[in-house]
């Protein structure tokens, strides 16, 4: 019995990768069409992980169905522009303002056409496809742990286990809680738990919906540079304008032989720099690798349409197969980096607070 | 080459966002969770806490109880014991009192049996005193009557006479 369901399961699998063949052929034979180069891989996966100024959802008939984010510039000559991202779609200039498509140099971002045709780059605030999933993810965040604390202001807990979203929340949320108190110390701790909280669920949020392909999700937030610095500089400020007398006794005068005195100095700080670059890096190297990933794996599909129904066939097998086995790794992925993000700050935090350690005699 | 570059929009937007994110979480959302969860904890603890003091309590009074159980067992066997020595001794004294009262009731009847003896040997010695002179006083009459005969029966009858009383004597 089991075994036979364990059949049915899997030759509906097979049947549900199928799917996408459909599309796949017919986007092959449209290409074929238009142009004998193919599928341009790079260009599919790099607009995937990279920013934009409007949500691309899908083709539709040859449209595309997207929402059209708003463009806030400000540019040195002609001062504020805030408009629809819609008027510079395809390519087209608007208020001066075009993306740039063809050159390497601010590739894909807004330039300023000056009239002797040279671009320059304006001060960008737009509302682009990360920052709306930024506001989304936040707003999503706000919205269930208030609602978690609206349940704990509501209800004597002394009396009455956790229900519902404050059930599923507070296991959560005294972890990272009881890892703040674990690596930064029982005096400090709560000052800095809620900063830690707030990172990893953010990040985690993030993650998560960075795997799932339709909007809201499909944004690839924390696998940008610019998303992941900013939380590194949050935790790289915290950790070095809380620190106590002993952190910086341990940069500056640290306790060793005479000849180290000036070296220590140097190395303490460059360790300190180094410390965000690394979260930087870290979290974001691993969710830009993931995405990029599963987009190769599923881009491997469009790629062999080109050689025929047999080789298409079996390679959306094995893509699908393997995409669903690298999409459960990215949800393991993006819990692990959450957590070691959260973690490496506290305990970043937890080294600037360390009380003064036993000189040895 | 944009994908290592930060851009300084997204930059701008992440602090604002994420700023506030963290200052609205930070006082409205995540202290009143984790107080209220570390207040259970430490209810919680308190409680085990009370609960292993109230055990030892109850364990307490259970060896209390057991204690006091075992003293008045000792005690009921102490006292039935001493009851029991109590009753062997009085019976004993009574023993020895009602024997010392027998033999008292004893001596006195002896020697009451020894005055009656005494007395009745007296008396009978008395009486045949007066009935040897009253004898004595016949025989001697008669013989006093015959001269002669009078005489010798006299002394004949005196001689037995003081034999039979020395023997009684004796």
């Amino acid at each position: 019995m089991r075994r036979d369901m364990k059949r049915f399961f899997f030759i509906c699998l097979l049947l549900l990768t199928l799917i996408p063949c459909a599309p796949a052929v017919a986007y092959a034979a449209e290409k074929e069409a238009s142009d004998t180069s193919g599928v341009n891989v790079s260009e599919v996966i790099f607009s995937h992980i990279g920013d934009s100024y409007e949500w691309h959802m899908w083709t539709w008939k040859g449209h595309p169905v997207a929402i059209y984010l708003p463009v806030i510039l400000y540019s040195k000559t002609s001062g504020w522009h805030v408009f629809s991202s819609k008027h510079i779609a395809e390519g087209e200039t608007y208020e001066g303002f075009r993306i740039q498509t063809d050159a390497l140099k601010y590739s894909s971002k807004l330039v300023e056409v000056a009239p002797d045709g040279s671009v320059t780059r304006p001060l960008d605030l737009s509302i682009t496809k990360n920052v709306l999933s930024l506001m989304i993810s936040s707003l999503l965040i706000l919205v269930i742990v208030l609602l978690t604390a609206r349940w704990y202001k509501t209800h004597d807990s002394e009396k009455k286990a956790p229900e519902g979203l404050a059930a599923f929340m507070e296991p959560v949320i005294m972890m990272i809680h009881d890892m703040a108190r674990e690596n930064i110390g029982e005096e400090e701790y709560k000052k800095y738990s809620p900063y830690l909280i707030t990172v990893f669920l953010f990040i985690i949020t993030n993650n998560f919906l960075g795997v799932i392909p339709i909007f809201p999700g499909g944004a690839n937030l924390t696998g940008n540079i610019a998303c992941t610095l900013v939380l590194a500089l949050f935790t790289f400020f915290i950790v070095n304008l809380f620190g106590n007398k002993e952190y910086y006794k341990e940069i500056f005068l640290p306790d060793v032989p005479v000849f180290l005195k000036p070296i220590m100095p140097v190395i303490e700080v460059f360790s300190a720099i180094m410390k965000p670059v690394s979260l930087t890096v870290r979290l974001f190297a691993n969710m830009l690798a993931g995405h990029i990933q599963i987009l190769s794996v599923m881009c491997l599909i469009f790629i062999m349409a080109k050689y025929g129904g047999a080789l298409l066939g079996g390679m959306t097998v094995v893509s699908v197969l393997f995409g669903l086995f690298l999409d459960v790794l990215e949800l393991l992925i993006s819990f692990i980096q959450a957590f070691v993000f959260t973690m490496l700050s506290s305990i970043y935090i937890g080294l600037a607070h360390q009380k003064e350690t036993h000189k040895q005699s | 080459m944009s994908l290592v570059t930060p851009d300084i929009g997204l930059v701008f937007w992440m602090v604002l966002v994420f700023g506030l994110l963290f200052f609205i979480l930070a006082k409205a959302g995540f202290p009143a969770v984790t107080d209220m969860v570390e207040k259970r904890t430490e209810g919680i603890r308190k409680a085990l806490r009370d609960a292993e003091v109230a055990e030892e309590k109850v364990r307490g009074l259970a060896r209390e109880q057991e204690e006091l159980i075992e003293k008045t067992r000792a005690e009921q066997l102490k006292m039935l014991q001493e009851a029991s020595a109590e009753k062997e001794r009085i019976i004993a004294e009574a023993k020895v009192q009602a024997g010392e009262e027998a033999s008292k009731i004893l001596s006195a009847a002896r020697d009451q049996i020894a005055l009656e003896r005494d007395n009745a040997v007296r008396d009978i010695r008395r009486q045949v005193a007066d009935l040897s002179v009253a004898v004595a006083e016949k025989v001697l009459r008669r013989e006093l009557d015959r001269q002669g005969g009078q005489q010798a029966y006299a002394e004949k009858l005196a001689d037995e006479l003081t034999d039979r009383d020395l023997k009684q004597e004796v």
